[in-house]
């Protein structure tokens, strides 16, 4: 795992600043500048620099040591930093709101109500100037996009004309492409260069819905996979796997297939056991190897009818022995990790690890020797 | 969209409160019909299928399925039942329904040039051939190749198939030549993704007509039926062994254009249903990877041979139902081998799409998909329409290539045709659980019952496409955990 905020003492900063990190001195010191030229300086303790001329923000030296050049950061006045995007990982995105309008029982990263889609927006159109043009990927995230409308088109149209290279993946609920007009908007952009994906936890209205507690979200978010698929833009369905989930699974894989076979890549989930996932740990938790079989008659299925198929956040040991050339290495790397158990595991270098955000792991995880 | 804007009640809800009360659905379109003492099988509109307990269908309509029914969340996924008299997810369905049917988006695609009557053999169940060294009379015309392709090019269609049949086309290879040319010269201004096929005895081949095909990416479909004393026996050819010649020919074939471009087709006569095991294992032996167990067409010349050609159709259903048993064996022990007619149903069952093969449509492939240049210049609804009109019945002769397109496709005889061409509207076929899956055949039904419209309970085409899908059906639910994997591997190519 990797701390991706930290919070230390600043002094001199007026306002909140984006600014990508231009020099490492030494060990002990790192630059920063912004898009507007402001200049912060990130050190390990205040007897550097004693002459308090410049803003300046005093840190741990365990996070320092986790900075490259090129790497952009939040800071704030109250000495809060965070790494908003991280040169050698492949796993950044634009964190767009908080807000959401669904209200998942597993939901990660709960939402919020406030309105924080300006504050959002602000930070990542700097972010956007700020990292390099080479990025190959860059993912977009909330909370749920989708609620900025029309801000969501001129992020994604800024990032296209910042970022030529660069292919997004934007996830998102879909629910608001259940409307033509709003999928209308996004005519403009580049369909190559973005793939939505989009979750669908079964092919049974009542059972979606109660899983991302929204009346009449599954037939909003069905026709907005349809919409998409009628204007030919990129697609990926993703469904956590977990109790209320696994007994349909067939049946959704088939109900994938007859009714959007024009989706290109379908992930099945594991759970991460975080956010709201603890407190409906009841409802929810389940040993993947007790859903082993659904998974496999669900990935082989649509394996063998041409669908791209995945399995993202179960460990190799967790899977049935047909199904583990479909896990991909899907934990992002700052919260990936392996356990005790892994130990002398053959499988290590193919396994994509356990979240280690999660508060409780699989009691079936072991080294898997052969 | 308000009701998508953000939530502001973070609290979590039950179950119940995302439900709704079972008794209150309204039915879509679907059929029904038993598959066991114990089971139905229901259909709707776009061919999902669903096995259920007997006596289901009656329970839906009637309003009494139980609130806790377990049934109800396959009815609702799958469109059997929906909360709304109009479905929220309509336009999911039109789709559905408009890619089952989009084999008529293009229309005709497939135009079968019959160059030359004449043949080197004399097959009992042949409807058209001739053994005669009279060219004039028999072989197709330059100018009559010309009206054709130039009709096939106002097709709307973007892909075209040219069939060259005969007798044996090959024996009029000039004809054969001149015809791919013209087609590939012209298809530069076109842009038509082209496929062409010749069928062929595989008598005849030799170095120059295989290297023009393979130059022309032609697909070669010959045909084997089966074990040499079969063969032999079903297609006689004076004074030489037809089975050696075919094995030659293909082998040569093969290796001259390729493994993959030879396919083979058999026919089913009175003689093979005995013999099931043997003409699959033969073709496995041979090197292919699929067979079509096909039943012999009752038309033209195979009328006059009765006893050979002419059998029960029960016991055609009986060949095969053995022979596809055999087959999927021989997909157990770890060998692919596809039987295509199975192929094309499973598609038509299991899949969102739809499949091109011209005898199981609806509306019906003739004309909408098909249309036959004979060697005379005239012009047929099918393959079949020509059989017929070699025994002087001019039934579904359409015009000849030298009258205008639209005479030709909608001409008269295309209007009068096309009120018995789509099964949603014939008696026996418009309340069939297989319907969907099914097609309209006014051809064969004109040439076996005297009718295009035909009667579903003597009709054998009913019989025996009722007694496969039903097959298939018991198949799917009864050896689900043995057939279902290779059912799947047949439709995913």
């Amino acid at each position: 795992m990797i701390d991706l905020v930290c919070l230390g003492k600043a002094f001199d900063l007026q306002k909140e600043i984006v600014a990508k990190i231009t020099g490492i001195e030494d060990s002990r010191v790192v630059n920063c500048k912004s898009l507007n030229g402001d200049l912060v300086f990130l050190q390990s303790d205040t007897s550097i620099n004693p002459d308090l001329a410049n803003q300046k923000v005093v840190v741990g030296q365990k996070f320092l040591d986790q900075l490259y050049l090129g790497d952009v950061l939040l800071l704030k006045p109250n000495g809060f930093v965070r790494i908003l995007f991280r040169v050698k990982s492949n796993h950044n995105s634009l964190f767009v709101t908080e807000m959401c309008n669904s209200n998942c029982l597993m939901c990660s990263q709960p939402p919020k109500n406030a309105d924080d889609i300006d504050y959002h927006y602000t930070i990542n159109e700097q972010l956007i100037n700020l990292i390099p043009k080479s990025t190959k990927f860059l993912g977009i995230t909330g909370g749920e996009p989708l609620l900025l409308e029309s801000k969501f088109v001129k992020l994604l149209d800024d990032c296209q004309n910042l970022l030529p290279e660069t292919h997004i993946h934007v996830l998102t609920n879909g629910r608001y492409f259940a409307w033509p007009k709003f999928v209308e908007l996004f005519n403009g952009i580049d369909k190559e260069r973005i793939v939505f994906g989009i979750p669908l936890y079964s092919d049974f209205d009542e059972n979606h819905d109660f899983i991302v507690q929204a009346k009449n979200a599954f037939n909003q978010t069905i026709l907005g996979l349809h919409n998409l698929g009628r204007n030919e833009f990129r697609i990926e369905i993703r469904c956590v796997l977990h109790k209320l989930t696994f007994e349909r699974l067939p049946r959704l894989a088939e109900y994938i297939y007859s009714n959007l076979p024009f989706v290109e890549h379908i992930a099945f989930m594991g759970l991460e056991y975080t956010g709201y996932t603890p407190y409906n740990s009841k409802l929810l938790w389940i040993e993947p190897h007790a859903y082993s079989t659904e998974l496999e008659q669900s990935v082989l299925f649509l394996n063998s009818v041409g669908i791209n198929v995945s399995i993202y956040n179960i460990p190799l040991c967790l899977l049935t022995p047909s199904t583990r050339k479909f896990a991909r290495n899907s934990i992002s790397d700052w919260k990936k990790e392996y356990l005790e158990e892994c130990i002398g595991c053959s499988h290590l270098n193919d396994c994509g690890g356990v979240f280690g955000t999660s508060k409780i792991q699989s009691a079936y995880i072991k080294a898997i020797i052969d | 969209m308000e009701n998508i804007r953000n939530k502001r009640n973070r609290k979590f809800r039950t179950r119940e409160y995302y439900g709704n009360s079972a008794s209150d659905y309204h039915l879509l379109p679907f059929r029904f019909i038993e598959l066991s003492e114990s089971k139905e099988i229901l259909v709707n509109e776009v061919g999902e299928s669903l096995i259920v307990p007997r006596g289901t269908a009656l329970k839906i309509a009637q309003r009494c399925i139980a609130e806790n029914d377990p049934i109800i969340p396959d009815l609702i996924s799958r469109f059997f039942i929906s909360r709304k008299p109009i479905p929220e997810l309509i336009d999911v369905l039109a789709t559905r329904y408009r890619t089952k049917k989009s084999f008529l988006d293009s229309f005709t695609s497939l135009h079968i040039f019959v160059l030359t009557l004449r043949c080197n053999h004399s097959c009992h169940y042949c409807q058209v051939s001739r053994v005669t060294e009279n060219r004039e009379d028999f072989d197709i015309s330059y100018n009559d190749i010309d009206l054709g392709i130039d009709h096939m090019f106002k097709s709307p269609s973007k892909k075209l198939t040219i069939e060259f049949q005969g007798g044996e086309p090959l024996l009029a290879f000039d004809k054969l030549e001149y015809a791919i040319e013209r087609i590939t010269r012209l298809n530069k201004d076109f842009k038509k993704e082209l496929s062409f096929v010749v069928c062929t005895n595989a008598t005849v081949f030799n170095t120059k007509n295989l290297q023009f095909l393979k130059e022309h990416n032609v697909l070669i479909s010959t045909s084997l039926d089966g074990p040499e004393f079969l063969h032999d026996a079903n297609r006689p050819k004076t004074g030489r062994n037809s089975y050696q010649l075919v094995l030659n020919g293909i082998n040569y074939a093969r290796k001259m254009v390729g493994h993959d471009q030879v396919s083979a087709l058999m026919t089913t006569t009175r003689l093979s249903l005995d013999y099931p095991i043997e003409i699959i294992d033969n073709y496995l032996e041979n090197g292919f990877n699929n067979i079509f167990l096909r039943p012999i067409s009752p038309y033209g010349f195979a009328l006059k041979n009765k006893t050979k050609n002419i059998y029960d159709d029960k016991k055609f259903l009986e060949f095969y139902k053995k022979g596809l048993d055999h087959i999927i064996k021989i997909n157990q022990r770890g060998r692919y081998f596809v039987e295509d007619y199975t192929a094309i149903l499973l598609k038509k069952i299991l899949t969102p799409f739809c499949t091109n093969y011209v005898d199981l449509q609806s509306p019906s492939g003739i004309i909408n998909n098909v249309v036959v240049f004979n060697y005379d210049g005239r012009v047929y609804a099918s393959d079949e329409s020509r059989m017929l009109a070699e025994r002087n019945d001019l039934t579904f002769l359409l015009g000849h290539v030298s009258d205008s397109y639209e005479s030709i496709f909608y001409g008269k005889k295309s209007k009068e045709l096309s009120k018995y061409w789509s099964n949603e509207s014939l008696a026996g076929c418009s309340d069939c659980a297989f319907q969907s899956y099914c097609g309209a055949d006014p051809v064969y039904h004109y040439a076996s019952q005297g009718d295009f419209e035909g009667f579903r309970p003597t009709s054998g085409f009913c019989l025996k496409n009722m007694g496969i899908i039903k097959h298939l059906f018991e198949l799917m639910d009864f050896r689900k955990e043995e057939v279902m994997p290779i059912f799947i591997s047949w439709i995913s190519n």
